[in-house]
């Protein structure tokens, strides 16, 4: 269990409804080894992510892990979302608060990027809850910086794991934690 | 310095894009995204560019051709066409987005036609050119971008 950091492969979500874009981000995330999934709209998000976006009290109200609309086995784990500040219909914005305001995902990093440079736009978004604001075009340098914000997540389950061990003794223990990744192939680089 | 005969013209013509200001630093940062597994990589972004923006080019055009304009629109799709233009390190280009929403913004109509005609201009003087680097580029044989001194 200590050695989950080197074996797992971080998985990003990108949202991004220019395709240009899109595939830019998506290189330069895969140039740093993480698995990317890009798509074109906060909607498209939420649902990837299993979280129908009008139901936030169906979420929130849920006591049994097993009701929410994404169950264990259909649960696609996601690490970091990066994210379009500027999109039509959900802004980057406003999927962040999603995010932020679902009990399942709430832990999940969040990062803005906007081709606009507005002061008030970036400390709103780091208030709400965004890790970092990157100006477009994100560049390699950027992309650097996510690393801290994956291996925070890792320590937090890696500590909710062994703290969890402690209470149950040598019980064998299946992590119910609903964020932990969960890999059907690792990406070859 | 290339050996050989085509590298360096290929070296010559990579340097005239800068110097004449078609492209900036941005398109740097595509060529270091380029490997052996990804070799084409800033001729897809550029290709794909080309083809996107085309809609967008097309949408400008014809709402220039409603008046009254409608500059808000204008702004949004110019708004969209700069991002991308930016993300490929197109350079002129940008620079004439940024006039275009100037024009928007301040409601005016011939500034947004004239700035607009001249955007096409470096637009296709562009393709133009990243087109015969990249066909060069082919024909001589995989660049080292990677160890590239800095």
């Amino acid at each position: 269990m200590g050695n989950m950091a080197t074996q797992t492969q971080f998985h990003v979500l990108a949202v991004d409804d220019s395709l240009i874009d899109r595939k830019l981000i998506e290189r330069l995330l895969k140039t740093s080894s993480y698995q990317v999934t890009a798509v074109d709209s906060g909607s498209k998000a939420l649902e990837f992510l299993g979280l129908n976006g009008e139901n936030e009290d169906e979420e929130r109200n849920s006591s049994v892990e097993s009701v929410s609309a994404a169950d264990e086995d259909h649960q696609v784990g996601v690490n970091l979302i990066i994210t379009d500040y500027c999109m039509p219909g959900m802004t980057g914005y406003d999927l962040l608060r999603k995010i932020k305001q679902s009990s399942s995902f709430k832990d999940i990093p969040v990062v803005i990027m906007s081709s606009e440079n507005i002061p008030s736009r970036i400390n709103r978004c780091l208030e709400d809850g965004a890790e970092e604001f990157f100006l477009k075009p994100v560049k390699l340098s950027d992309v650097n910086k996510l690393r801290p914000h994956l291996m925070k997540g890792i320590t937090t389950k890696t500590e909710m794991q062994s703290n969890s061990n402690k209470r149950k003794g040598s019980e064998e223990i299946q992590s119910p934690d609903r964020t932990r990744p969960r890999y059907n192939e690792l990406e070859v680089v | 310095m290339e050996r050989n005969p085509m590298r360096r013209q290929l070296a010559i013509m990579r340097q005239s894009l800068f110097d004449q200001g078609h492209v900036d630093e941005q398109f740097v940062q595509l060529e270091e995204l380029q490997d052996d597994a990804n070799p084409n990589f800033v001729e897809e972004v550029v290709t794909l560019y080309y083809r996107d923006s085309a809609r967008i080019i097309l949408n400008i055009e014809q709402a220039l051709e409603r008046k009254p304009f409608d500059f808000r629109k204008l702004d949004a799709y110019m708004h969209q066409f700069k991002g991308s233009s930016s993300s490929i390190g197109a350079k002129k280009v940008k620079a004439e987005s940024t006039l275009f929403r100037e024009y928007c913004k301040s409601g005016n109509g011939e500034g947004c036609m004239r700035s607009f005609q001249q955007l096409k201009k470096e637009y296709a003087t562009l393709r133009k050119k990243l087109g015969a680097y990249f066909q060069l580029a082919r024909q001589a044989g995989p660049v080292e971008t990677a160890s590239r001194p800095k």
